[in-house]
């Protein structure tokens, strides 16, 4: 399918084109950006859930029950799948499928496994592009379900509306995940595996931690316990993120998220052609650098930026430019 | 030459419950820096093709012990092609006798590797098939 034929088999909800879309969306192909515009104004009807926590909580097993429950309830369900790309090869074991198995015959349900390609925020670089065209195609609840995360990756909070933090019991002292950043972004908690022993006391420990926040947010955090497995407590688990998502509706906080959401990617976008632009590749900046710029590295810097500021190319991002092009 | 990684779906479709050997060639191809989604035993051809399509995947790579690779194999290309995904290589491997092979590869398929392939040999032949072709 050529890339003029997307938009309009897309709109016409041909899976395919989706699925083509989203490989350029990851791999930043040249003509995505035209694209992603083209669609983007259209983005805004999902309820966009990030499921985040730490590795082996039951994550992929939580989101297959969800994905149950909402089927049951007629609504379609996309979900976005990461899992880490290791920093050694490039490669990567994308599994999430093998727990959504019995979904994938299900013209109502599109799971997609993305790898994180180097992000360290327990997202893939462009899982929120990704989102984006699954709520455009659609699907009335995009779900994104992050790498196994230890205690500061919450990039989730910006691809996602609102974030459920999966935990289970004996993983240690399951607080220890929640010191600081997940502790904070965590819209609804499950804790999942609750058939086995200590359960109750992790869900003791969180509402403890719980009560502190909640006397600085004025806001009470629903902490539920589900054993995803048997799909026990997944109906209670939905009803809870259902009404937190009502409250973020009301309260607009929803509308607030999602305008900072949408400012970040263009700062993110920035960024990234801006870095582009300045080095090219890794080979590019170590052939502009000699010994003795090495040696002075602030000099270097303010060297870099100078040639950069004398070039002001007149390129635009979309299309992106070339690597190694003559500077 | 492309630089984003190759996309492998590796998928083990029949009833056999050997997936020693599909997960050894997953780690393989993940090791040369291909990013390898594993779907996990009892595939039927709709789950594989399905998978595939929503995956956008370069390769599927099958994996069987069953004897049903003539019965499964043709009908996973089968319905590849009708998704519009008949550019994908389809590789397989596992206990094919060499004239069912040959069958499968005038069929289209690309090639299958028995018994005592190296997984090396595996990962050549897919870089060496998709340089080959043009980017989609």
């Amino acid at each position: 399918m050529d890339s003029a034929a997307l938009i309009p088999a897309f709109r016409a909800g041909d899976r395919r084109a989706l699925s083509r879309l989203l490989t350029y969306a990851e791999r930043g192909d040249d003509a995505f950006p035209a694209l992603y515009d083209e669609l983007a104004p259209g983005r805004g009807h999902a309820m966009r859930l990030g499921i985040t926590g730490p590795p082996g909580a039951g994550k992929s097993t939580f989101v297959s029950a969800l994905v149950t429950a909402r089927r049951a309830a007629g609504e379609r369900v996309a979900v976005l799948a990461i899992d880490p790309t290791s920093p050694f090869t490039g490669g990567a074991l994308l599994g999430d499928r093998i727990r959504m198995q019995e979904h994938v015959l299900d013209a109502g349900v599109f799971v997609r496994s993305m790898a994180t390609r180097g992000s360290l925020g327990g997202l893939s670089r462009a899982s929120l592009e990704a989102s984006d065209l699954l709520d455009v195609f659609g699907f009335p609840h995009v779900v994104i379900e992050t790498v196994g995360v230890g205690q500061v990756e919450h990039d989730i909070i910006e691809a996602a509306d609102l974030v459920t933090v999966v935990l289970s019991p004996g993983a240690g002292d399951g607080v220890q995940a929640l010191k600081a950043g997940l502790m904070e972004i965590a819209d609804v908690f499950v804790i999942n595996k609750a058939d086995l022993p200590g359960a109750d006391q992790v869900a003791i420990d969180l509402r403890e931690m719980l009560a502190l926040r909640s006397q600085r947010h004025g806001d009470e955090i629903p902490v539920v316990r589900c054993s995803s497995i048997d799909g026990q407590g997944t109906n209670e688990a939905i009803d809870a993120i259902d009404r937190r998502w009502r409250t973020l509706q009301h309260d607009g906080r929803l509308a607030a998220r999602r305008h900072e959401r949408s400012v970040a990617q263009v700062r993110r976008l920035v960024e990234q052609a801006l870095r582009e632009r300045l080095f090219g590749s890794d080979e590019d900046l170590e052939q502009s650098l000699s010994s003795s710029d090495l040696a002075r590295p602030y000099a270097a810097c303010d060297m870099l930026l100078d040639r950069f500021d004398a070039q002001t190319s007149h390129s635009r991002v979309s299309p992106t430019p070339k690597r190694n092009e003559p500077r | 030459m492309r630089t984003d990684p190759i996309r492998v779906l590796v998928a083990k479709p029949g009833l056999d419950g050997h997936d020693r050997g599909a997960k050894v060639v997953a780690a393989a191809l993940r090791d040369r820096g291909m990013e390898v989604v594993y779907t996990g035993l009892h595939q039927t051809p709709a789950q594989i093709a399905e998978a595939a399509l929503q995956e956008d995947v370069d390769v599927v790579g099958l994996s069987i012990h069953s004897g049903a690779h003539m019965t499964l194999f043709p009908e996973i290309k089968r319905l590849l092609d009708a998704n519009g995904m008949g550019d994908v290589l389809l590789v397989g491997g596992g206990i094919i006798p060499e004239e069912d092979a040959a069958q499968l590869e005038a069929q289209g398929f690309g090639k299958l590797f028995g018994p005592g392939s190296r997984t090396d040999e595996i990962a050549d032949y897919i870089e060496a098939e998709l340089d080959r072709r043009p980017a989609k």
